[in-house]
């Protein structure tokens, strides 16, 4: 997919225009927060699985040369091909060759990330291969031509009439009555896919972990999509990036618990299945050829920088549901596949500073997504050396930066700080009516949304100083 | 980091005042408001003139260079003093949480940092959990809604102590508006970097304050207060903001936050 995210700020600004978007995101902090919450409550074992999850990650990011290449002899004695790519374009070729080799015409799609990250779809569909998207909400976005805006809830900005609307659009041959209820349009794309699902030469899907031990990729969905392209295609192909590698089902175990009730406060997803390799001879059912194309695009070198800790995500999306500045502007505003506070973290480390450079500002550094984080990454600090990254680099405006500067003079020469501080007060004092500001030169940001109060008159130290104690 | 009650204490501690910037400009009734609680909580309050920011600004903005340089000021500035307190948990925090990763590669400046750090307290977390402070018996009939800021209950776990604090006040009854801790789009220099965003954090955050139906609105964080007083002003909402400094010191007589003093 291609990026945005130069244009966060515009971006972000029409987001927050768009009332159907609000209506939308207003399930993110009613849904998730609240079912997630309720998960962990019954959970009393929470911060230790938590930490233990996070030990797990570490040791298989530490060790990935180690798991990668166990996962990969295990898959091949599975009979199964793992096929390695360093970017983006190696991926799609290899996954564009596998098609063409097979003589293969329509593709369905699992929900995966990682093929977002390598655009793969418009690979496959500049290579004229008829691609579908099983999961509804790749689905819904699919035909609405639109990248996700959530890592779990790709279509989350959409409101159900304008799914209905999508639908009417694009599903002209349906006969019979519709119905526009959420259980109704889910019934109408269950028999649209249904078709696809029978007539798929190829079934890709990402996967959630990759187990070294055994050479099994784990897919946990709530809609059995993925299993359907994982069973009735005669290829299969996983899209799976490097560090979705761990050691072993007693390690899965345990991130299966946290995952599914970071993600949507479920104990566990609805399907949880490990896949082996393709059909055994015996087995007569399931795919003939079994593919892992296993993505790098920059991870390795990740792994060596101190930004490695984002490597441990999970996708659960929570800090984005947590994030108050994601449930404002949605996933679109960020402009590339990863939204929220993982995706400003990933999204300037893969895309470059320069592209991304706003993403790593726009936070509060509240701190949510850190709390909320399964797998304890530290976000904030995350953001804050990128921005560093961005100050040595000087990515950032240059008006900002000027700013910046002479305030730092201030902040270092007390008695000059001072006295400026205390003109301004007196200033602005004598100036207010009323308790506050309307508008004030160079506080135009802050007085375009709100009032500014005034200062009570002198500087508190000065006051102080002087022998006044109230 | 359990430190000792200073209750029974035979000298009284020498504790240094951090205002912090925000209170030396907009707001000095909130630094007045903390000497007073200070020294009735048996401390000898002193306000260090050479002080004018914990940093922050710099360090948030990937300036590291400078934050160092700030930081060190303020070190040398309070490196004498038996405790600081600062009526404000996020420059608390930067001292607190901050100022040691700052110089994890100068081992003597990490550890008069460290010093640093662990003698310094935001000014409720300071009054109940190392004074052990009892509030004199008070009178106040209102409502009041708390915000949470971001740094004070994430960063410093500051949550018990303001409410354990403003529970003693007859009459004043605590309520806690809806996603009580989440940001209200201040944020220091984001509030000017993405205005429109910050707007509607504001916005989100004023409406889940003002349903609660509260005459008061309270927190331990100026920069949060100044965001909040100016977005219900310019609302046309009057609800009375105050910094809980002020309350405790039995100050909500006078013009709250962004109101005409009359
Ligand atoms: S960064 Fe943490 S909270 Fe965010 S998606 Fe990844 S694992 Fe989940």
């Amino acid at each position: 997919m291609k990026s945005s995210a130069r244009d966060f700020s515009d971006n972000a600004e029409k987001a927050l225009l768009n009332p159907d978007l609000r209506r939308a995101l207003a399930q993110v902090r009613e849904g998730f927060v609240v079912k997630r919450a309720k998960a962990f409550a019954e959970l009393p074992e929470f911060a230790a699985l938590r930490r233990l999850g996070h030990e797990i990650k570490q040791h298989s990011l530490e060790h990935l040369d180690y798991y990668l290449e166990r996962y990969e002899r295990q898959v091949i004695a599975a009979g199964g091909q793992v096929h390695w790519a360093q970017t983006p374009q190696q991926a799609r070729d290899i996954v564009v060759k596998i098609c063409r080799d097979s003589a293969a015409q329509r593709v369905i799609k699992g929900k995966s990330m990682v093929s977002e990250e390598v655009a793969l779809n418009e690979a496959l569909e500049a290579a004229d291969f008829e691609v579908t998207e099983t999961d509804l909400g790749e689905y819904i976005i699919q035909l609405a031509k639109e990248p996700p805006s959530h890592i779990i809830a790709p279509a989350v900005h959409k409101t159900r009439e304008q799914v209905n609307a999508l639908f009417r659009d694009h599903h002209k041959n349906l006969g019979g009555k519709r119905d526009a209820s959420v259980a109704g349009l889910v019934n109408e794309a269950r028999q649209v896919l249904r078709q696809a699902f029978l007539k798929a030469d190829v079934g890709i899907t990402g996967a959630n972990f990759l187990i070294a031990e055994t050479g099994a990729h784990v897919l946990v969905t709530n809609e059995g999509n993925g299993d359907l392209c994982s069973s009735l295609p005669r290829v299969h192909i996983v899209t799976a990036s490097i560090e979705k590698v761990i050691p072993n089902l007693e390690d899965l175990s345990v991130l299966l618990r946290l995952l599914a009730r970071s993600a949507t406060g479920q104990p566990l997803s609805v399907y949880t299945t490990l896949y082996n390799g393709p059909a055994k001879a015996e087995q007569g059912a399931g795919p003939k050829e079994y593919h892992v194309v296993l993505v790098d695009h920059g991870r390795s070198t990740l792994l060596g920088t101190e930004f490695r800790e984002a490597l441990r995500c999970i996708r659960c999306g929570a800090c984005l549901n947590h994030c108050p500045v994601y449930t404002a502007i949605g996933g679109h505003a960020y402009g590339w596949v990863y939204p929220g506070p993982i995706g400003a973290v990933l999204s300037p480390l893969m895309l470059g500073m320069q592209e991304a450079h706003d993403l790593p500002h726009a936070c509060t550094l509240n701190g949510h997504c850190q709390q909320v984080c399964p797998m304890e990454i530290p976000l904030p600090s995350l953001l804050r050396r990128l921005r560093q990254r961005g100050f040595s680099d000087r990515v950032d405006g240059r008006r900002s930066r000027w700013a910046l500067q002479v305030w730092v003079i201030l902040a270092r020469h007390p008695a000059l700080y001072r006295f400026i501080n205390d003109v301004g007060a007196w200033m602005m004092g004598k100036v207010a009516r009323g308790g506050v500001l309307h508008r004030w030169p160079m506080a135009g940001a802050w007085t375009r949304y709100r009032d500014l109060p005034t200062p009570e008159g002198s500087g508190f130290i000065s006051a102080w100083k002087r022998g006044d104690r109230s | 980091m359990q430190q000792p009650s200073i209750e029974g204490q035979s000298t009284q501690p020498r504790v240094a005042l951090f205002a912090t910037c925000l209170v030396d400009f907009f707001r000095p009734a909130v630094g007045f408001a903390s000497a007073r609680l200070l020294e009735a909580a048996g401390c000898r309050v002193e306000v260090p003139d050479g002080q004018t920011c914990c940093g922050q600004p710099a360090f948030n903005s990937g300036d590291d260079a400078s934050a160092r340089a700030i930081a060190r000021q303020v070190i040398a500035l309070f490196a004498s003093y038996d405790y600081v307190v600062a009526p404000s948990g996020s420059c608390a925090g930067m001292i607190k949480c901050h100022y040691p990763k700052l110089f994890s590669d100068d081992l003597d400046m990490l550890e008069q940092a460290r010093q640093l750090a662990e003698k310094t307290f935001e000014l409720t977390q300071f009054l109940v959990d190392i004074c052990s402070y009892q509030l004199p018996s008070q009178q106040l009939q209102a409502t009041l809604a708390y915000h949470d800021s971001c740094s004070g209950v994430r960063e410093m776990g500051i949550y018990e102590q303001p409410r354990s604090l403003l529970t003693a006040i007859s009459g004043l009854t605590l309520t806690t508006p809806k996603e009580a801790d989440s940001c209200c789009g201040f944020g220091g220099t984001f509030c000017v970097k993405y205005p429109a965003i910050s707007a509607r954090l504001l916005k989100n955050k004023q409406t889940a304050l003002t349903d609660t139906d509260a005459d008061l609105i309270s927190g331990g964080d100026l920069g949060c207060l100044l965001n909040i007083a100016g977005g219900l002003r310019r609302a046309g909402d009057k609800t009375k903001v105050y910094h809980v400094a002020e309350l405790l010191d039995g100050c909500a007589g006078q013009a709250g936050i962004g109101e005409d003093k009359g």
